[in-house]
């Protein structure tokens, strides 16, 4: 089962080599890992999407990052009234036959056109990640040259924040 | 009060009480170096970094106190690295203090440059880099606290060479601010309650006591919960000493060259309390079947530790300190009698097994067994020897048949095996506990591997010994060829022209050769009786093996049995 997890690090240097080097060191199935600056001028906020097959594959990757001293608090947002979202850029090969459909799907998938020239457009959208892996498969057809993806963030609904939990 | 970085480091190591330092110089430690020389701090210069951080080590785990240890950038930094994870791995409280090129140079593949951080990144509790002077008593209080507190640790602080020389406002902080670190003390009560309850429906319990008992300082309460429960108990590697061996409780250490009672018990019994260990492969054997028929309760200091090897049914969080007090009190609510009553058939099977199949060697043979100097070594210190091993079959036999009455008294390498750590870690060792009895016992090849101290040993006087068991071979290695690989001794045989005896005189430790077995205890009693450093070089056989062995991945009672 795909398990999100918020982790809350102080925002120093090297804290993130030391969380993705203990992650693969101990073979955690790690989907995907996102970080970013937050409302704390010294804090920055870890999303990571780890495949756990038990509970107990859980609590070794919650208690063994929680064992860092960077690591300042870990919150399990799996199965909480969360919101998560993904941004991808992706450049598709746009002839003038196929642009106008290319620009159709964009439309459907409330996504954007963020740049255009003679052979391709940049695509950008935001979303779940089924919404952008839907996306792509249409968009392969045209031919697609390159992918960004951020990987999952993730947020609790209501107004308490994270670190408050 | 304005000093100099180095100046700073001096004060930090003053204010956390700080009485030696192991160490090696420099170019990036100069500064600091001039420094030790002015203030004239206490500070041990050994051979090679690997010895000062191994040093540093059997300091820490002689006295309890934080070991510390300094190398230049570079390959001063690398040549410790070794030591680093010997420590991490048995949870040593070390800080480390690296030089680092300028922070003008970092990043350029400067002259011993060496990313000492990122290396040491998983084999350390935590580890700073400094750049700036007025991050350097700061961090320096972390990395005390650090490495002492909670599951304890070996902590770096990478230091630039210019910080060492600029200047800064020095204040020692009062108080420590770490948002993300926070040792648990104090567990769950409840958790305590849940333990009691099992224990009254517990017909086979056995206390499984590790290297947290040590660490913690908790053998003391251990025993007396032993002695008041009459619940049998064993040890693993690092447990040694935390239960007398001749506490009629106590059937030995478990594992790969475990007792039999020991390994028997824990495929009988039905309740498996682990007190400060982590169920390590050397001591589970086949980890589906370990204890298969028990409910596990573990206790530690560390969350991680639990469930993550054996899954246990109880979990008690928390320091050991606080747990054992309260499991005692607890216990204490019902009458001795009734817990010794209760688990008396049980201890009484344990014991019919120890007796049935005990440890043994062949008495009758003509040469000098690795066994008999091990016994004799024991009945001559009586148990009250602080005993260093390297690593190796010699280790397993002082395991086995040394009569440890005391934690902090045996000190070997057990999660990394570490071979070269016996002879730097008893001169650590001895420097911390100076007026204790060191015995460091040998590999002839472990012994090679940092043979270089014994000019440090002889050029401090310590009252160290060194007792080589010389079997002329990797010995554990060979028992692994002689048994799995056909006998195939590859590159195992270390016969050598050298003299060790000669080689330790050159040194500047007087030596002496042992071949005959009727001069063992003669010359054993000498020597331990001497008052400056010694060496013997004792003739084992070639062949002898470490038994009982149950070999790797096999369930704990498939054991081979010697005798
Ligand atoms: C640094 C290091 N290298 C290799 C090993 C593998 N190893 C484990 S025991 C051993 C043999 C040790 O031989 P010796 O020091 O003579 O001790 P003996 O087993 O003969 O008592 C070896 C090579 C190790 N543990 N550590
Ligand atoms: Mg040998």
């Amino acid at each position: 089962m795909k398990h999100t997890l918020a982790v809350l690090v102080e925002n120093k240097p090297g804290v993130l080599t030391h969380i993705s080097g203990l992650i693969s060191r101990r073979a955690f199935n790690i989907e995907s890992i996102a970080a970013g600056y937050t409302e704390e001028p010294d804090m920055t906020r870890i999303t990571i999407v780890v495949e756990a097959d038990d509970e107990y594959v859980l609590e070794q990757v919650v208690n063994q990052l929680s064992k860092l001293i960077d690591v300042i608090k870990i919150i399990d947002l799996t199965g909480q009234d969360r919101v998560h979202r993904e941004l991808a850029l992706i450049k598709v090969t746009a002839t003038p036959e196929t642009r106008a459909d290319i620009l159709n799907i964009v439309e459907i998938f409330r996504a954007h056109v963020v740049d255009v020239n003679k052979e391709t457009v940049i695509v950008q959208l935001t979303g779940e990640e089924r919404k952008i892996d839907a996306m792509c498969e249409l968009l392969e057809d045209y031919g697609i040259r390159e992918i960004v993806r951020t990987g999952r963030i993730a947020i609790c609904r209501g107004p308490v924040s994270a670190k408050e939990v | 009060m304005k000093v100099t970085g180095a100046q700073a480091v001096i004060e930090c190591l003053k204010k956390e009480n700080v009485e030696v330092v192991f160490g090696y110089p420099g170019g990036a430690v100069l500064t600091l170096y001039d420094e030790l020389y002015l203030s004239d701090f206490p500070h041990i210069l050994p051979k090679h970094e690997q010895g000062a951080i191994h040093a540093a080590d059997g300091y820490a785990r002689a006295t309890g106190k934080v070991g510390v240890c300094i190398a230049t950038s570079g390959p001063g930094a690398t040549n410790l690295i070794t030591g680093i994870a010997t420590a991490y791995m048995d949870s040593i409280p070390i800080v480390i203090i690296t030089g680092q090129v300028a922070v003008s140079l970092i990043g350029r593949d400067s002259f011993q440059e060496a990313d000492i951080r990122g290396i040491t990144t998983p084999i350390t509790k935590h580890n700073y880099f400094i750049k700036d002077a007025k991050d350097l008593p700061k961090a320096m209080k972390e990395a005390f606290y650090i490495a002492r507190t909670g599951r304890p640790g070996p902590v770096l602080v990478d230091i630039s060479k210019n910080v060492f020389a600029a200047e800064l406002e020095f204040e020692y902080p009062e108080t420590i601010n770490l948002r993300g670190y926070r040792p648990v003390y104090d567990g769950d009560p409840e958790a305590i309650d849940a333990v009691y309850s099992e224990l009254l429906k517990a017909e086979k319990p056995l206390f499984f006591v590790g290297g947290g008992v040590t660490l913690s300082d908790t053998s003391d309460i251990m025993r007396k919960i032993v002695a008041y429960s009459g619940i049998p108990t064993v040890t693993s590697l690092m447990g040694l000493g935390c239960i007398a061996e001749d506490d009629p409780n106590y059937f030995g250490m478990i594992g790969m060259h475990g007792t039999y009672a020991g390994n028997l018990s824990t495929t009988e019994t039905d309740l498996l309390i682990g007190l400060g260990v982590r169920f390590d492969d050397r001591v589970t054997g086949l980890l589906n079947e370990f204890a298969d028929k028990a409910k596990i309760i573990h206790f530690d200091i560390d969350a991680a530790e639990v469930n993550k090897n054996v899954r246990s049914h109880i979990k008690v969080i928390g320091n050991l300190q606080w747990s054992l007090d309260k499991l005692y009190a607890k216990m204490t609510e019902r009458p001795s009698s009734e817990w010794t009553g209760q688990f008396r058939p049980w201890r009484d099977k344990m014991t019919a097994w120890m007796n049935e199949k005990p440890l043994v060697y062949n008495t009758d043979s003509e040469r000098i067994l690795p066994q008999a100097v091990i016994e004799k070594i024991s009945e001559i210190t009586q148990g009250n020897a602080v005993i260093v091993t390297d690593v190796g079959q010699h280790q397993m036999w002082t395991a086995q048949f040394y009569q440890f009455k005391q934690p902090r008294a045996f000190l070997t390498s057990g999660g990394l095996g570490t071979m070269g750590y016996g002879l730097p870690a008893a001169m650590g060792a001895q420097v911390g506990v100076s007026g204790k009895k060191v015995i460091c016992i040998c590999g002839d090849g472990g012994f090679m591997m940092s043979c270089q101290e014994l000019m440090a040993i002889a050029d401090l006087n310590l009252p160290l010994k060194i007792i080589i068991l010389n079997n002329s071979y990797l010995g554990m290695v060979a028992q692994w060829q002689r048994t799995f690989y056909n006998q195939h001794y590859a590159h195992s045989c270390i016969k050598t022209k050298t003299d060790f005896v000669k080689l330790s005189e050159a040194m500047g430790v007087p030596a002496i050769r042992l071949e005959k077995k009727e001069e063992l205890k003669t010359v054993l009693e000498k020597v331990i009786a001497s008052e400056g450093p010694f060496l013997v070089d004792i003739r084992i056989p070639e062949d002898e093996d470490v038994l009982p062995m149950v070999p790797s991945g096999a369930r704990l009672d498939q054991m081979i049995m010697g005798g």
